[in-house]
């Protein structure tokens, strides 16, 4: 399985991105587990939203934090991210 | 609760909330107290939502409604809804039987997060001898039925020495219901699998056919079904991170309220487990002597003291080295380096010579309130 570049990518309904007060960090959730994100992997799969595709997505970050050259970081945390079931292209 | 040596603790992450020992089904290795009949009373839908309130408060923030057979509590949906609302992640954790498409809905719309339901084998004989219960046919039902209404569905098997043969079909079964995740429990010895070991554990030879079979299976399936594989840890040779080290992360709260760092707690002498009707969740995780009984290393003897190991296993789990040397504070005798290890071979040959038996000559102890009710 790997990233196909121009289908959107949207977050797994089967999984669920929340912000944890006690921990001070985003968290995915799913049937018995837990994964703790740091902020900028929270940050990406907040903009998986089922519109935009993996270059519209790198365009957001860059431009939300003001800086280039996201994108290899980005897809390799996508490529995790879809091999884990996180992220879905249909 | 005070005078006892405090340590340093994280908060609770999961809190499983062991709402009833009712079920209608007979697992022979249910993992509830073989005496659970004594234990009568059940919490109240308020005091239910306090414990909510107070772990999530703390930091737990996964969270699975068991039992027993947590259908069988009429304020299910309630508490569903109240857990949702608190930020939970909620699992149901049944036996599927007697779910209905309208109580589907109805946690749906409360806020339910997903369904695991257990079956006992892939055929229809074998898992309806093993419910003690017609119950095969109904479940798989309900699996479709979970499915249908868009939860991300667990599908639990428990193995051991009566299903095992049947791990191909079972694979094929989970994927023909569309499972999301296959989890394929080992069954534990502790419980009502401690009392019936001889007629469920596997030889070494089963159980590796079978974890092959299923790790073929997993390579297959990656990316559409997750695999869940709980070992058995007769054929290892060092001992479980007992529920991710004593009191740092994992919350039971028995039927009766009582608040266990593990499930079989209750089991271990002189813990005095307190209860959420006299004592807060903070108090209990913090304060309680239970807690604190195993956190840490403190309590260790050797060979885990001096043991470079220790971090990784936390010496293994303490019901095990209770039930199995009669020492608590023992290294689990999984592990081979314990004095006792011998136990474990003696039970895995104990184990091979009941296998020769025939059925009446040494029968499954069903799990029921009679057979409870006896053994207590
Ligand atoms: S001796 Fe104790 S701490 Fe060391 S590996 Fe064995 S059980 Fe774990
Ligand atoms: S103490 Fe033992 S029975 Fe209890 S959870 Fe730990 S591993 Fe299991």
């Amino acid at each position: 399985m790997t990233l196909n570049l121009n289908k959107p990518i949207k977050f797994s309904p089967l999984h669920r991105l929340q912000w944890e007060e006690a921990q001070q960090k985003d968290v995915i959730l799913y049937p018995e587990g837990m994964v703790e994100l740091n902020q900028s992997s929270a940050e990406i799969l907040k903009c998986c939203d089922g519109t935009r595709n993996l270059d519209q997505i790198v365009s957001a970050l860059e431009l939300k934090f003001e800086t280039t050259g996201l994108k290899n970081d980005i897809t390799a945390f996508l490529e995790v991210a879809l091999k884990n079931g996180w992220i879905q292209q249909n | 609760m005070a005078g006892f040596n405090k340590i340093k603790s994280t908060p609770p992450r999961w809190l499983l909330a062991e709402l009833t020992y009712a079920c209608p089904l007979q697992c022979p290795y249910c993992s509830n107290p073989v005496d659970y009949a004594k234990y009568q009373s059940e919490l109240s839908t308020e005091d239910w939502k306090r414990v909510l309130t107070q772990a999530r408060k703390m930091g737990a923030v996964q969270l699975g409604f068991s039992g027993g057979e947590p259908l069988t509590r009429k304020d299910l949906a309630e508490l569903v809804k109240h857990a949702g609302d608190l930020g939970y992640y909620s699992n149901l954790i049944t036996s599927g039987y007697g779910l209905t498409e309208e109580r589907i809905v109805q946690l749906k719309d409360a806020g339910l997060d997903h369904i695991q339901i257990s079956i006992q084998a892939s055929t229809q004989e074998l898992s309806d001898h093993l419910a003690g219960t017609e119950s095969y046919q109904r479940k798989r039902e309900v699996a479709h039925l979970i499915k249908k209404h868009g939860y991300p569905m667990v599908l639990c098997v428990v193995i051991h020495r009566e299903n095992i043969h049947e791990m191909p079909h079972i694979l094929e079964m989970a994927e023909e219901l569309g499972a999301d995740y296959l989890e394929l429990a080992n069954a534990q010895y502790y419980g009502w699998a401690h009392l019936n070991r001889d007629l469920l554990l596997p030889t070494k030879e089963q159980f590796e056919q079978a974890e092959q079979i299923a790790q073929a299976f997993k390579e297959k399936v990656a990316g559409k079904m997750k695999i869940y594989y709980v070992v058995p840890d007769f054929y290892e040779d060092r001992p479980k991170a007992c529920m991710n080290g004593w009191g740092t992360t994992f919350l039971t709260i028995a039927p009766d309220g009582v608040a266990l760092p593990c499930h079989s707690a209750r089991d271990l002498p002189g813990l005095d487990c307190p209860n959420i009707k006299d004592y807060s969740i903070d108090e209990i995780w913090n304060e309680s002597k239970a807690f604190n009984f195993f956190r840490g290393f403190e309590w260790m003897k050797e060979p885990c003291s001096s043991c470079d190991e220790k971090e990784k296993d936390f010496g293994g789990c303490r019901c095990q080295a209770y039930l199995l040397t009669g020492d608590m504070y023992n290294a689990d005798p999984v592990c081979s380096k314990s004095l006792n290890h011998s136990v474990i071979q003696k039970a895995i040959d104990s184990a091979k010579v009941s296998a020769a038996l025939s059925d009446n000559e040494k029968p499954l102890i069903f799990r029921n309130s009679k057979n409870s009710r006896d053994m207590a």
